[in-house]
């Protein structure tokens, strides 16, 4: 018990202002540099703050006092405990060369639940769309009037169209780039529905993919449709299932938490699911681009090989990117 | 560790076996700080509109696309931004004194900041918050979901006033001081709810009805009298008031 008060406070005052100074430093981001004695010290200093709070708690008309030491506790343990769950700090270059893709292949399997989702969306647009052809209308948004008509005319109508610098082909990639990271954003996002609402998304897409490849084939177009889709959905198809695969990652921490308990499974989770969604939004910059600037222009202006290869070698870079292909490029020897 | 109840407080106790408590901020002050940094984003959308507006006549294509692009990364970076560089505050937290916090009371990561704010699309469904709104109310620590998927709280930065103890008045000489062993054994014995109640009631003084503070100091004295064991000589000739004015001075001046 403390007899005296004051010359308690009188004596411990020094160490918790010099606590207090050191969670400045820290907080500065200067405690990398402290040597191990400094460290040590700081140890010390929390240990000792944490022991006056104690002490001092009993007096009830310390408040000021003891919120004032509380505080110092509760930046020290800040300090000092979120520092083991740290991660490594990694470079922008460091991460897109390396951090993205090993995230993605860490995490594949969730991938590949994303992939067979679509598909099965892509299926059931098809056979919509073949067995009955009005099912075109409920299946694609009211927004993509110009899907909505017969194939063969829009080929038509694109094939004779010639490039007008009239065209705001740059406000259309920004539209695709801020539309089509909004769609993956709520792909993750819908996973705290325990991927009902991701599935559901994946799902809704997939059918719509299908619907209009399975028409556009259907009317004899197949070689436009490829040529229009392929350039752009060779990245921006796996990007969305990306960002699937993160709604996945997080469905799982809440389905399946393996023993642990969701917050723990999610607090470990969160890197991917960050490391995923910066990875998707690169893509979709990349897609949105070619989107505006390269696929819109068909027969007339570019042939149809030609887009169909460029597509070709996007896929080939991606799959060489995302199966670690490029981790060798920039790395120190 | 942390407990949790739904009065608002969250106490964390660390490892060494020390407790503190964080205030949990209630959805309605949090709604109020949305509001003040919706009206932010909103006057830097206006002044961006109205910056880009005779571009558009120039150079539409590029202005749209612009707009477009500064309009998405103000409405998704301003939060991630604000709440990484402030530590967990955007200007409406710091207004209304909050900040969000890891819910172990541990310090934010970059990750959790991008995650709760990434989720605030499926917060918003189907229409200003109403989804994030409904879970934060069933959540026992006023979690939305994308607090949830961060493991983030947001806390009320409470700021502690010293009382001001010159509208205390205990007689010139405060005959329990002269018995410091009971003094320290009454201030252990005193808990703070308590203390702040005979302060108050002390501080309040003049507001009372006179009969009603004498009804009330008396029962204040009772209470602290049968928590301390000063000798009969030392609150010989103490009124009910000067008592209380007495052990008021005791705990709370040095």
């Amino acid at each position: 018990m403390i007899i005296d008060l004051a010359r308690f406070i009188e004596k411990e005052k020094p160490f918790w202002a010099e606590f207090d100074q050191l969670l400045d430093a820290h907080s500065r981001g200067a405690a990398s540099a402290w040597p191990l004695a400094a460290v040590k010290r700081f140890h010390f200093l929390y240990e000792k703050v944490s022991s006056d709070l104690v002490k001092i708690s009993t007096f009830s008309g310390e408040r000021e006092l003891r919120s004032h030491l509380g505080s110092l506790v509760a930046r020290g343990y800040a300090a000092i405990h979120a520092r083991q769950r740290r991660t490594r700090r990694i470079g922008l270059l460091d991460w897109f060369l390396r951090g993205f893709p090993a995230t993605f292949r860490r995490t594949i399997a969730a991938f590949h639940v994303a992939a067979f989702i679509t598909i099965a969306g892509c299926v059931f647009g098809g056979i919509a769309v073949l067995v009955e052809p009005d099912a075109k209308e409920a299946i694609i948004p009211g927004m993509a009037r110009e899907l909505l008509g017969s194939p063969s005319e829009r080929v038509k109508d694109d094939e004779q169209r010639t490039p007008s610098g009239r065209e705001r082909r740059t406000a259309g990639a920004a539209w695709y780039m801020t539309h089509n990271t909004r769609v993956s954003i709520f792909a993750v996002s819908l996973g705290m529905t325990f991927g009902i609402g991701t599935v559901a998304l994946l799902f809704y897409n997939g059918a719509m993919l299908g619907a209009i490849v399975v028409d556009y084939v259907a009317d004899g177009h197949g070689l436009f449709v490829t040529g229009w889709l392929l350039p752009h959905g060779v990245v921006e198809i796996p990007a969305i299932l990306i960002a699937g695969q993160a709604g996945l990652l997080l469905a799982v921490c809440l389905i399946r938490p393996g023993g642990r308990s969701r917050k723990e499974k999610l607090r470990e989770r969160l890197p991917d699911v960050v490391s995923l969604v910066c990875g998707v939004a690169l893509m979709l910059v990349w897609a949105g681009i070619v989107e505006s600037f390269f696929s819109p222009y068909h027969a007339g202006v570019l042939p149809y090989w030609f887009k169909i290869a460029f597509g070709l070698a996007e896929g080939a870079v991606l799959v060489t990117y995302l199966s670690g292909g490029f981790a060798r490029l920039g790395a120190r020897p | 560790m942390t407990s949790a109840s739904r009065t608002t407080v969250l106490t964390i106790v660390t490892p060494e076996g020390v407790s503190f408590p964080l205030h949990l901020a209630s959805p309605l002050v949090r709604s109020v700080a949305w509001m003040v940094d919706v009206s932010l984003i909103a006057a830097v959308i206006w002044a961006l509109l109205n910056l880009l507006n005779p571009f558009l006549v120039v150079m539409p294509d590029i202005a749209i696309a612009f707009t477009l692009l500064a309009l998405f990364a103000v409405e998704l970076g301003y939060f991630i931004l604000f709440e990484w560089l402030w530590k967990g505050r955007t200007l409406g937290k710091r207004l209304l004194g909050l900040r969000v916090m890891d819910a172990a009371g541990l310090d934010l990561s970059f990750h959790q900041v991008v995650v709760r704010n990434l989720l605030r699309f499926i917060d918003w469904l189907p229409r200003i918050y109403l989804l994030g709104g409904i879970v934060s109310l069933l959540s026992p620590r006023y979690q939305r979901l994308g607090d949830l998927a961060a493991q983030t709280i947001v806390v009320r930065v409470i700021p502690s006033f010293e009382p001001n103890l010159s509208m205390i008045e205990p007689g010139k000489f405060n005959s329990l001081r002269a018995y410091p062993h009971l003094i320290a054994r009454l201030r252990k014995a005193v808990g703070p709810d308590e203390s702040a109640v005979l302060l108050n009631a002390l501080l309040r003084r003049n507001a009372l009805d006179p009969d009603a503070r004498a009804v009330i100091y008396a029962e204040l004295a009772q209470l602290i009298r049968a928590r301390s064991t000063f000798p009969a000589e030392a609150l010989d000739g103490l009124s009910d008031e000067h008592y209380l004015g007495n052990v008021a001075d005791i705990l709370y001046r040095r």
